[in-house]
């Protein structure tokens, strides 16, 4: 831990560099998406579908969850994708940190804690514009919610780490962007219900870390949450978690260390 | 060479390799640093030296063979070994994104040097390579030789007892080589122990103590630049420049007038201890080369014997 704490001053160096900008879009992005589509298109779904439809809630407070969740997922992959990359590519940062007394696992953690901590900041600036619009939930929700975000935040994260350090080329990223996180962002129940869709593409989004988290955070915004389900949740996020940690050492390692050029 | 074996030296290799796969980079090198001197690896591109640095800077883990850093196994005590070396990697590696100054606090940070400590070494440094003015620029608006010098400041942040340089002077002009030159001499004599790499044998030849000249992942040959030049050269060379295409024509009619005669693309190089004479006795045989050049023999004359091939290529 002495070996990860030695890194903040470079994270708090380089998060100084960008954190006005990335606070003022952690408020403005909530705002722009809550008043089009959970006021806008969802005035227009409550009048067309009537209350029962959503489970008895308004459109509104059925999407704020799924936007957090989502945007957690948007954060993790932007700081994983070319942030990681461009740390072994472009800007040699991590491979000037191998010099030093920190390990490959110690850049590693450095960095996840600092994915973490912008998960954190980023989620609750949302959280307290979904507070504005009243669907924020009890204040306990609200901090469950943030728990959740970040949570889910991580779990894709770690595989996203793991994804950058092990590509060759840039290029790869397209992939990731679009077979990854659009499909993920579009099909997790962020939007709609996933047993609106065939039963395959149901059971995909059953698998993806999103769709866990989304459930996680709507659960505790409505305060409609249950012991057992989310117990299923949390579990399953851990082992996206843990398993992309692993990936991630291991592609680390394979190219700070084994072929350090 | 000196007796030495009462002082543990800093750096012992033997049979030391690296491979990456099928390439075998390193092919079995005894090395020992004594504490204090100045140690070089002399060789072409692709001799190993990057590698055979990366293995003694405990970041890149041993193939086979033996290595002990300061007494020390990189594979078990990494981090105690990096926390007393600097290290000055072939390719600058500093981040663009923050400040010159930023570079060094945030890198004594590392180190586990107080916030005050960094800050206060970090001016020291920037002084020592003249960098003081630049403390607040970004990287990216420094030149190549200010890149270089920064990146060599950086290696110096923790106070290192061995400090490792590679290729610590490629690409910069000839003042900022005298300059890097004269602040590694200033910290020899502070009595920090250097290991560089280079393939300009003028640097060799200022700043070694010893040096091993490597080819092919093997060290051809081991000594001070005085023992290397008395075995594998003579004292004086005498270079001849004809016309395209008759260098190995001429060499025929001159091979007696030296101990060895070499040639290259672009000039003939007689090997003997009376340069003046053969240059004469060249005139004599009534051959008319468009240059002659009569001068000491260097390192460069050293590696042409040992690998016939010449170093920058
Ligand atoms: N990470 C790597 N993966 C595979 N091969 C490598 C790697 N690093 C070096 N090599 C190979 O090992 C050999 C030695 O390379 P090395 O960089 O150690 O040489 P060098 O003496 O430092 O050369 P230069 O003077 O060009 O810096 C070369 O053939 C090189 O292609
Ligand atoms: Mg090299």
């Amino acid at each position: 831990m002495e070996l990860v704490r030695r890194q903040f001053d470079y994270w708090a160096t380089t998060y100084r560099r960008t954190w006005k900008g990335s606070i003022i879009s952690s408020f403005v992005n909530p705002l722009l998406f809550l008043s089009a589509m959970g006021v806008g298109l969802g005035g227009y779904v409550d009048d067309s579908s009537g209350p029962q439809s959503l489970g008895g809630v308004s459109y509104l407070a059925f999407l704020a969850p799924g936007l957090l969740a989502t945007t957690a997922l948007q954060t993790a992959v932007s700081e994983s994708s070319f942030a990681v990359y461009g740390k072994f590519k472009w800007n040699k940062v991590y491979s000037s940190m191998t010099a030093t007394p920190l390990r490959v696992v110690d850049i590693l953690n450095g960095n996840l804690l600092y994915v973490g901590f912008r998960l954190a900041t980023t989620c609750a600036v949302f959280l307290i514009v979904l507070a504005a619009f009243g669907v924020a939930g009890s204040i306990a929700g609200a901090l469950g919610a943030l728990l959740s975000a970040v949570l889910v935040g991580m779990a894709c994260t770690t595989p996203v780490f793991g994804y950058s350090a092990w590509i060759k080329t840039d290029a790869a990223f397209a992939v990731l962007f679009r077979l990854g996180l659009i499909p993920m962002f579009l099909f997790s129940g962020a939007f709609f219900p996933v047993d609106q869709m065939p039963d395959t593409i149901e059971w995909l989004a059953y698998l993806t870390p999103v769709w866990h988290g989304v459930e996680l955070c709507r659960g505790f915004t409505l305060g409609s949450a249950e012991l057992w389900p989310g117990v299923g949740h949390v579990g399953y996020l851990l082992v996206w978690i843990a398993v992309g940690w692993l990936w991630a050492r291991t592609a680390f390692q394979r190219r700070l260390v084994e072929a350090s050029s | 060479m000196q007796q030495t074996t009462d002082i543990d030296p800093l750096v012992r290799a033997r049979g030391l390799t690296k491979s990456y796969g099928h390439v075998e980079a390193v092919r079995g090198i005894d090395v020992d640093v004594r504490p204090g001197e100045t140690f070089g690896f002399l060789g072409p591109n692709g001799a190993g030296k990057s590698s055979a640095m990366r293995m003694i800077a405990a970041v890149s883990p041993v193939s086979a063979g033996e290595l002990r850093i300061l007494d020390l196994d990189p594979a078990t005590d990494g981090p105690a070994i990096r926390a007393r070396i600097g290290v000055c990697p072939q390719e600058d590696s500093l981040d663009m994104e923050i400040t010159v100054r930023e570079n060094l606090t945030v890198y004594g940070r590392y180190f586990g040097l107080s916030r005050a400590e960094c800050r206060e070494r970090a001016d020291e440094l920037l002084d020592f390579v003249q960098l003081a003015d630049k403390a607040g620029d970004s990287v990216e608006e420094l030149s190549g030789g200010m890149k270089r010098r920064l990146t060599i400041a950086r290696s110096l942040i923790n106070r290192p007892e061995l400090l490792l340089l590679d290729e610590p002077t490629t690409g910069l002009d000839p003042q900022a080589r005298h300059l890097v030159w004269e602040r590694l001499f200033r910290l020899k004599q502070q009595g920090v122990t250097l290991v560089l790499t280079t393939h300009y044998m003028d640097e060799a030849e200022q700043l070694c103590d010893r040096l091993v000249v490597m080819d092919n992942g093997v060290i051809v040959a081991a000594g001070s630049p005085q023992e290397l030049i008395a075995a594998y050269s003579t004292k004086e060379v005498t270079e001849l420049r004809f016309g395209a295409g008759e260098h190995e024509a001429v060499a025929s009619k001159v091979s007696d007038l030296a101990e060895r005669v070499e040639v290259l693309p672009d000039r003939l190089l007689l090997y003997t201890d009376e340069g003046e004479a053969a240059a004469i006795a060249v005139h004599e045989r009534g051959l008319r080369p468009i240059a002659v050049l009569v001068r000491r023999s260097t390192l460069e004359d050293v590696f042409l014997r040992l690998t016939g091939r010449t170093l920058v290529d």
